[in-house]
């Protein structure tokens, strides 16, 4: 399986600038969509390895790709590194001074023995000469990259102040084949696209996964019966819960509440799809709203005090904010023709949705505080599912490119922007996950 | 001979297949012609047989297509809609599912529901035509079902569809 993983994941970055068109087809690239002038500039010595087998992961490497993903730092190449101290009392700070980095991280790794490794860590303000962090971590070899996302985090939230969000998964789906002979599956991977775990597998439809807040269990729909149904599986046991098959109409678009106790659903089963809060233990249902129109799409303010869905009852999809009780439905788009699949930031300040405009669909993201006004992240023409990282700081969003279904994360400024392309065939549905607890 | 088989074939092809739908936007001239003839043996005193459904050229076009953003049926699948329910009628045992589907415009998610729409479109008009409600099931694959898988137009107009499944004939 995990020889299987790293083949699926063999992963290259690239910058796109120097590497256009020559993207190998299991390639990530990173797309430097503007200058990157507010980027911090970081140097990750490859640690140094101490006895033991060789690694099979780079750790510095899967630090230096998450702090370039994140639009936030800009790491320095592997290849301009030319001195490699592994302890702060080696590093000489007059040659990454002379590299104009603000920081350096350096490190080791030793065998702990039963198939454990040790990692320290240091890190180092390159000007002030002074050290910010120092860390160690025991952790199984096969998990070194996990150890590296964590390396990641600390240091980006040292730094920024915000929480990191590296050490996360997401999910989405593939589609392989063509026609009937195509095959559905429900990915889990981590944050940045390796360890792919196939969580669910279909010969028909699967869509929409949404995680559960404690990570452990994803909501999602799959057409294997012939008709869409609810599922909500336990992506450790693998068990799973038929949780909505209603046999006429759609049953889709589930939503977990911060609490996790319940989902918001679409069924269509009087005619047209409405919003239903269903409690999860009871399985008991209460329906929101009552159109004509399509009502979908439903997602929870942080607070769990409102639900955003999608809506056409104005003649074109938009998005409106009901109270999870029922009542009267707001509408919060305004600007362009249709705006699709809302997906909040866990702040609440900003929502990310998709827009069209003709037949350009992008995700855009509306910062509250700015009165609806919207910011694009992507070129479109066929952008949609945005879903951003628990920290905000970034988003994944599914493109079409030629006929292929393809992953991009955006940093949330827009600034860069990065494909990954994790398998053969289609790649779509992305879903961020929670923060890890282990 | 050659040529007749030639042009069944092509016939036989473009049941259902929407790189036809040209074609079939011209065709449905024909049928109006040929009802009669359908109607004419007197032994079924005029009613539709499970043989008519891979027979008779307006039984024999199950696919549905629409403008988009729009539900309406256009004229032109009239006749198909009067068929399909006369055959209904003439078999109450049969079952129809219409299968609804969108072009890749929009989400997952809000296609699942245009795609319900026109599926919901077609059943009214079978209804109206004379179908019983109990003789059809709409099921919406919203854009995961697509024909064609360019981004462009005439593209587009043919994942717009409905497709009318017999499961019961």
């Amino acid at each position: 399986m995990r020889k299987l993983s790293s083949v699926f994941a063999s992963v290259l970055l690239s910058v796109s600038a120097l590497f256009a068109g020559s993207a190998a087809a299991q390639s990530l690239n990173v797309d430097i969509v503007g200058g990157l002038k507010t980027a911090t500039p970081i140097a990750v010595v490859p640690f140094a390895q101490a006895g033991g087998a060789p690694l099979a992961t780079d750790a510095a490497d899967v630090i230096r790709n998450d702090f370039n993903r994140s639009g936030k730092f800009r790491s320095l190449a592997k290849s301009e590194i030319v001195e490699t101290p592994s302890k702060g009392s080696d590093i000489k700070f007059a040659t990454w001074r002379l590299l104009k980095q603000d920081f350096i991280t350096v490190g080791r790794i030793s065998d702990a023995g039963g198939g454990m490794l040790r990692v320290e860590y240091e890190l180092w303000d390159v000007n002030k000469q002074q050290s910010l962090l120092a860390q160690a971590f025991t952790a199984p070899a096969g998990d070194l990259r996990g150890v590296a996302h964590q390396i990641a985090d600390q240091i980006y939230e040292k730094i920024t102040g915000v929480r990191g969000a590296f050490w996360t998964r997401i999910a989405y789906i593939t589609a392989v084949g063509l026609g009937n002979n195509t095959t559905y599956s429900l990915i889990v991977a981590d944050s940045d696209g390796y360890n792919p775990q196939v969580v669910a597998r279909s010969r028909e439809s699967l869509l929409s996964p949404h995680w559960s807040p404690d990570g452990k269990k994803i909501a999602y729909v799959s057409f294997e019966s012939g008709n869409s149904a609810i599922y909500v599986q336990d992506i450790t046991t693998g068990s799973r819960q038929l949780v909505s098959a209603r046999p006429r109409g759609i049953n889709s678009a589930p939503a977990w509440s911060p609490d996790g106790s319940k989902l918001a659903i679409s069924l269509s089963y009087t005619g047209n799809p409405e919003i239903y809060v269903m409690d999860v233990a009871s399985r008991q249902e209460t329906r929101l709203t009552k159109t004509l129109s399509i009502n979908t799409e439903p997602v929870w303010a942080p607070d769990g005090q409102s639900i955003y869905f999608t809506s056409d009852r104005s003649g074109r999809p938009q998005i409106y904010q009901i109270s999870p009780s029922g009542g009267a439905a707001n509408r919060i788009s305004f600007q362009g023709q249709n705006n699709l699949s809302a997906n909040l930031s866990y702040d609440d300040k900003q929502i990310a949705m998709v827009q069209g405009n003709g037949n350009v669909y992008r995700i855009a993201v509306m910062d509250r505080s700015l009165g609806g006004q919207v910011r694009f992240l992507s070129p479109g023409p066929i952008d949609e599912s945005p879903s951003f990282a628990p920290n905000a700081s970034m988003l994944l969003y599914a493109a079409i490119e030629g006929r292929r279904g393809v992953l991009y994360a955006v940093s949330a400024d827009g600034q860069v922007r990065q494909r990954l392309v994790l398998s053969d065939g289609d790649v779509r549905e992305p879903a961020w996950g929670p923060y890890r607890q282990h | 001979m050659n040529k007749t088989v030639r042009v069944a074939l092509v016939a036989l092809l473009c049941v259902g297949a929407a790189a036809c739908q040209k074609k079939a936007e011209v065709k449905p001239q024909a049928p109006v012609e040929q009802t009669p003839v359908t109607e004419a043996p007197a032994t079924n005193a005029g009613k539709y047989t499970p043989e008519d459904l891979d027979r008779d050229a307006c039984l024999r076009q199950r696919v549905v297509y629409f403008d988009f953003d729009k539900t309406e049926i256009k004229p032109e699948f009239q006749q198909i809609m009067a068929c399909h329910a006369k055959y209904l009628q003439d078999r109450p045992t049969s079952q129809i599912r219409l299968e609804g589907n969108a072009d890749e415009r929009g989400t997952r998610e809000y296609n699942l529901g245009l795609g319900e729409r026109r599926g919901n479109a077609v059943s009214s008009a079978l209804t109206a035509a004379g179908g019983s409600a109990g003789q059809l099931n709409v099921i919406s694959y919203g854009k995961e079902k697509p024909v064609c898988r360019e981004h462009n137009e005439d593209c587009w107009s043919k994942n717009r569809r409905v497709e009318i499944v017999y499961t019961a004939k």
